[in-house]
């Protein structure tokens, strides 16, 4: 098992044509991806590693059943291409493209919301269950099967960590990035609550940095709803306040959002936070041991 | 982004808020003759990026034009919390019976524009948030259908009986939500939005921060923002698309991505060093991007020692390692480097870099403690 990708993952590129997204195909295809169309809008009847290109989501969901979509749109156009991939009938749009304006990924949650579609990201690395399907832009090879969860707002320092536990002789059963903007389509809750009900997963890895609340909100999530051991690490205690430090959404605005925060809220749900990225596995091992 | 007062004043005009007549000045003379245009009693107010201007002495009531002047004066230069003042808004003084406070920001546990009204206002609304939270309401918007006049009467109902001023606050409460919209902005407020005697409503001060997504549709917003206290180096990061922040250490850090940069940062620090510096280097090996990052930490006296750690992912190691070589060609440099570069074609960039005399690291804990070892060496 894994969440919200699988072997029955059939994707859908859009922007399939552009560098990025000619790109990344290659690299999911290599994966094992069953990538089964893309749209560029013009492009329409053209192929990109033997992908056929489609105008619109509509004609390449009606000719090829894709069910999940990945979009390497530009930002400026990224938002109108989302709900298309929604309306079109895909289940879920995972969302690569950074620096969309923040009220447009409001409107586009709205909209999701609206036709019952999961949104991942945008501004994000995707989503791997190692195995059997990559929709994402990370390196697939420091993946392996086992029944570790990760669910991060980052992108390298999830492979950071993804490397430590590959070190640590631990596989995940999915490696989710949600993404750094301020408005996200999935958040921590949302994929403890699928890592809860997911059998492959036994322990999940929480990987927070400064900003917002959602890691207080899962902490106490955890307490009231998620039997299975939780680990966490939380990037951004050096951060100073008021700076934007890289992702959209990592600062420390009105003294709220600091890692110390966070780090006691975590603490006092009784979830062990790593000092660095390679006291993970030790805390795995402690947590699976416990059980 | 945040721009000042008078350009958030100058777009909340723009949208027909009831915004108190002001004018822009960077002299005392000019603030005298500002304040005679305007009858002599006008407030001074100190035009900086940080909070709590006023309890710094940055906003002054003027009986008379000479007075506006003597404030003017003694305003402009003045240093609150380490920026300058460079400019003050010499405004109309209104006659103030009651004060409110509307607000609008993204909020992000709900994934909507939140509007804020209070009756307490004039006051920090954060502390009335955390003392007094009832007296706060709170709307969520639908970010597609956007504020109804039927919301706007609500909201307006909840902090003023009077229904003829009522119907003022709530076509302020409609203006303001237009332009926050319009602007692409992630705050945009009026504290305070005060009731005059006659039961006049005017909007004495404004405050609004904008989506640095969206700029690039705000060709004029952008225009607005102030560099006089940016860096050379801050300017540069910004141009080549890298994510730059100064700190007080002496270890220099080049990442890629803020999450592992961030992560850098905080075990140079647990290792007992101290960064230098926050830099995500994006997504991008280019050549000339690593090399004006190295610029960028080197031009700092104070930087002993660089950490350059580099997880290749979609990012190819060997690339980095060419730039970088092609960087310490270009930047002259004694500052000594420690390399860690990993994940996809390390083993290439290994080769790159075998003629050339750097330190290199497998593990990021290795790597920071071989950095800080570089930086304490004879300092």
């Amino acid at each position: 098992m894994s969440i919200f990708v699988n072997d029955d993952t059939r994707l859908c590129v859009q922007g399939i044509t552009g560098r990025d997204g000619a790109f990344q195909t290659k690299g999911m295809i290599d994966y094992g991806t069953n990538v089964v169309c893309g749209v560029t809008p013009g492009k329409g009847g053209q192929s990109v590693h033997g992908v056929p290109v489609f105008d619109t989501m509509a004609d390449a969901v009606r000719e090829t059943g894709a069910n999940t979509s990945i979009t390497f749109v530009p930002a400026r156009f990224a938002a109108p291409a989302i709900i298309e991939a929604a309306e079109a009938g895909v289940d879920l749009v995972v969302a690569i493209s950074e620096g969309i304006p923040t009220l447009d990924v409001a409107k586009v949650y709205q909209r999701l919301s609206e036709l019952g579609t999961r949104m991942i990201g945008p501004n994000c690395p995707g989503v791997i269950s190692p195995g059997k399907t990559k929709v994402g832009i990370m390196p697939g090879w420091i993946h392996s099967e086992g029944p570790v969860g990760v669910v991060s707002r980052s992108g390298t320092l999830t492979y950071e960590v993804v490397d430590s536990l590959r070190r640590g002789g631990f596989g995940q059963s999915t490696v989710l990035g949600i993404g750094g903007d301020p408005i996200i389509g999935t958040n921590f809750i949302d994929a403890l609550t699928a890592y809860e009900a997911d059998a492959q997963t036994e322990v999940i890895v929480l990987l927070g940095e400064i900003g917002g609340t959602d890691e207080e909100q899962a902490a106490q999530f955890v307490t009231e709803h998620v039997d299975k051991p939780v680990v966490s690490f939380i990037a951004g205690r050096t951060a100073p306040p008021g700076k934007r430090m890289g992702h959209a959404g990592a600062i420390i605005a009105g003294g709220k959002g600091t890692a110390q925060e966070k780090i006691e809220a975590l603490s006092e749900a009784g979830i062990p936070v790593a000092d660095r990225p390679s006291d993970i596995p030790g805390l795995i091992a402690a947590a699976l041991g416990r059980k | 982004m945040k721009i000042h007062e008078h350009q958030a004043m100058e777009i909340f005009g723009e949208y027909g808020l009831p915004v108190s007549a002001f004018d822009v000045v960077t002299s005392p003379a000019a603030a005298r003759a500002a304040a005679e245009s305007r009858g002599g009693s006008v407030v001074i107010k100190a035009q900086v990026h940080v909070g709590g201007r006023g309890k710094a002495g940055g906003v002054k009531l003027a009986r008379d034009a000479g007075e506006a002047e003597r404030h003017a004066e003694r305003i402009l230069g003045m240093d609150i919390k380490g920026l300058t003042v460079e400019k003050v808004v010499v405004a109309e003084v209104v006659d103030i019976d009651r004060e409110y406070y509307i607000g609008i920001v993204v909020d992000r546990a709900t994934k909507k524009p939140v509007y804020m009204v209070s009756s307490e206002g004039g006051v920090d609304i954060e502390a009335v948030a955390s003392e007094t939270p009832e007296k706060i309401h709170k709307h969520s918007v639908n970010p597609e259908r956007g504020l109804s006049d039927a919301e706007a009467a609500e909201l307006a109902a909840k902090i003023e009986s009077d229904p003829l001023v009522a119907a003022q606050v709530a076509d302020a409460i409609l203006k303001l939500y237009a332009a926050f919209v319009g602007s692409d902005a992630s705050l945009a407020e009026i504290n305070p939005l005060v009731v005059t005697s006659d039961g006049i409503v005017r909007a004495i001060d404004a405050k609004m921060n904008i989506d640095d997504n969206a700029l690039y549709r705000h060709e004029d917003i952008a225009a607005m923002r102030d560099t006089s206290t940016d860096t050379v180096e801050l300017t540069k990061a910004r141009e080549l698309g890298m994510s730059f922040v100064k700190l007080d250490g002496n270890v220099g850090c080049l990442v890629n991505g803020a999450g592992l940069a961030m992560t850098t940062m905080d075990l140079i620090k647990q290792h007992g060093g101290e960064p230098a510096n926050f830099l995500d280097i994006g997504g991008s090996s280019n050549p000339d991007k690593v090399a004006t990052a190295l610029e960028i930490i080197t031009s700092d006296p104070k930087v002993r020692s660089v950490l350059i750690n580099i997880f290749g992912g979609i990012t190819r190691c060997d690339d980095v390692a060419r730039g970088l070589v092609h960087a310490m060609e270009r930047v002259n440099t004694d500052v000594p480097l420690v390399v860690r570069l990993t994940g996809t074609n390390a083993e290439e960039a290994r080769s790159v870099l075998a003629d050339h005399d750097l330190m290199t690291a497998d593990t990021l804990d290795e790597a920071v403690e071989k950095v800080i070892a570089l930086a304490g060496r004879d300092s």
